[in-house]
């Protein structure tokens, strides 16, 4: 692989950009592979990335059946914060923001992070609390955040309405180091990493069956032919409960569709996120100027990749309370993406019932600040078949009555 | 947009008017049940790509609970029926099998 740098930029413009390479190989894949990962997505490009890096396995296939990142990866409004509640959750997520400020010289790729910071709106009396709780969880956890005042956030987001007629700006939870990442950069970043390594990025592949001999998985069959495998990892988001049954096992877990949008570009004019929780709608402006919005998930489970028309009413309705001037601006785009909901709202990241199988999903509406620790955790649980990381996250809490509840924090939104 | 009609009082509700129930037909298990019995009744949920069957409330309506069956890919509905029942009338599964031939959900065919 050729590096990219400042060098190569001024050599390339003095050849006219003919030296350019493919970032990736398309190769067909080969009859068997010590690891295939299913989900060409960010968390299972990850997987494979670490997996090679940390333990030096790399003869794995990863597996998409449409385009890589092209799913909730590539559909993210790309917001990045740790402040969670619960400690499992707190360290996964404080490992996947640490590695996201290095993530951009680790893979020689310009992801882009931007750590400009993210606020979460206490709206509610209830929202304050709950979230000075996180605050103080936080501080014992080790991760930096702060309950700021009004006038604070005033000072952060001057566009900001604190007295709007429904729900006043009461405060909010101020996470400096937080922010946010180009997502298709983190799944190309990756991508290129892994074929640099001789992994098989198998592109418009999709896995039909799932072969399980002798209670342990022996390969899969896919709309390129049966593939052999060691080991295998589901990381498919939002069909994971599709994937699961074809190797004959269920997940605690439904799928519905969250949706955002962006506006028309714009001049600078907020330099944070901002997430408003009770009402159902954040927001941050990217490079381009546009302001990227995100809403609320679909009530029913669905795989329509669109969503219901009504959330982005619901989502305008309270952007413009809270930031009235963005009642003047036109919608460029709206999108959905099929998200992985479980009970808890935590993911799962854990052995299955079938051998030598392990599965990776359940992030729901907030996977993409997790991307790098969740692949760094289940790549270590792949090869080693234990994670520090992983273990509260496993499949059995549920019948253990140990959840890790986030749904305060973040059951509605990212 | 979904919309479903309200077997109940007819009308033909668009979502906003709804309230969605989660997966219909569970078996409730409690107190005597095993361990596994009691998780899969709390936890587990039919997540399929395809024919699914619910249970609804006619919320902003009549009030009324009431089952549908649609497809989760397309938003097609194949039809609602009655709450006061343990499984889909034969019609509704006859419907079903004439756009979705060889659809399968839980042990129904
Ligand atoms: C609108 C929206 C906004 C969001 N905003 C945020 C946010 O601000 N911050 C945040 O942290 N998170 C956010 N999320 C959540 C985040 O996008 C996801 O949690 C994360 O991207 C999941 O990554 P993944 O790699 O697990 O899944 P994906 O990126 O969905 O990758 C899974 C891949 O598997 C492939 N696949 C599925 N089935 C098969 C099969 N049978 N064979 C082969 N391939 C298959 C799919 O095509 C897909 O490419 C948002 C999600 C949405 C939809
Ligand atoms: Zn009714």
């Amino acid at each position: 692989m050729k590096r990219y740098s400042v060098f190569a930029v001024a050599r390339e413009a003095l050849r006219y950009h003919t030296g350019w390479e493919r970032a990736w190989r398309s190769p067909e894949p080969k009859r068997h592979y010590d690891v295939i990962i299913v989900g060409a997505g960010g968390h299972g490009l990850a997987t494979a990335y670490y997996l090679g890096k940390n333990f030096g396995i790399t003869n794995v296939a990863i597996i998409e059946k449409g385009w890589l990142g092209g799913g909730n990866t590539g559909r993210n409004t790309t917001i990045i914060r740790s402040n969670y509640l619960q400690d499992p959750s707190a360290a996964i997520y404080e490992k996947a923001r640490s590695l996201y400020e290095t993530m951009s010289q680790d893979l020689n790729y310009n992801v882009m992070f931007s750590p400009r910071g993210v606020l979460m709106l206490a709206q509610t009396q209830h929202e304050i609390r709950g979230y000075k709780r996180t605050a103080h969880a936080n501080a014992l956890q080790g991760v930096e955040t702060e309950f700021v005042s009004p006038e604070r956030v005033k000072e952060i987001v001057p566009i900001i309405n604190l007295h709007g007629p429904r729900y006043p700006v009461l405060g909010a939870l101020w996470q400096e180091r937080g922010g946010t990442a180009r997502h298709d950069a983190v799944a190309w970043g990756y991508a290129r990493a892994c074929s640099d390594m001789g992994m098989d990025i198998i592109q418009q592949c999709e896995v039909q069956g799932v072969r399980v001999v002798n209670g342990r998985v022996a390969g899969v069959d896919t709309t390129k032919g049966p593939i052999d495998c060691d080991k295998l990892g589901m990381v498919v988001a939002g069909n994971a409960s599709v994937l699961a049954d074809q190797a004959g096992f269920r997940l605690p877990m439904e799928s519905v569709a969250l949706q955002a949008m962006v506006s028309e570009p714009i001049k600078p004019c907020m330099d944070v996120v901002v997430m408003a929780n009770t009402v159902h709608g954040y927001m941050s402006q990217s490079d381009k100027g546009e302001m990227v919005i995100g809403g609320g998930t679909d009530g029913f489970n669905n795989y329509t990749q669109r969503g219901s028309f009504h959330h982005i009413e619901e989502t305008v309705r309270a952007l413009n309370e809270t930031f009235p001037m963005v009642s003047r601006l036109k919608m460029l785009r709206q999108w959905g993406g099929i998200v992985d909901v479980t009970g808890d709202r935590s993911p799962i990241i854990s052995k299955t019932p079938v051998g030598n199988t392990f599965v990776n999903c359940g992030w729901g509406t907030g996977g993409f600040k997790s991307i790098p620790g969740s692949g760094w955790a289940m790549a270590e649980l792949m090869a080693t078949g234990h994670s520090p990381l992983t273990e509260e996250f496993s499949i059995n809490r549920f019948q253990e009555g140990k959840f890790i509840d986030e749904s305060v924090a973040a059951g509605v939104a990212h | 947009m979904l919309i479903l009609e309200c077997p109940y009082c007819g009308v033909k509700a668009e979502e906003t008017e709804l309230h969605a129930g989660g997966e219909a037909h569970l078996k409730r298990f409690g107190p005597g049940s095993t361990d596994g019995e009691f998780h899969d009744y709390l936890f587990m949920r039919e997540n399929p790509k395809g024919v699914h069957f619910e249970r609804w409330r006619h919320a902003n309506g009549c009030g009324k609970w009431f089952h549908a069956a649609r497809c989760t890919m397309t938003l097609e509905v194949f039809g609602t029926y009655s709450a006061q029942t343990f499984e889909p009338p034969q019609e509704i599964r006859d419907a079903i099998t004439a756009k979705r031939p060889g659809w399968t959900w839980r042990d129904l065919k």
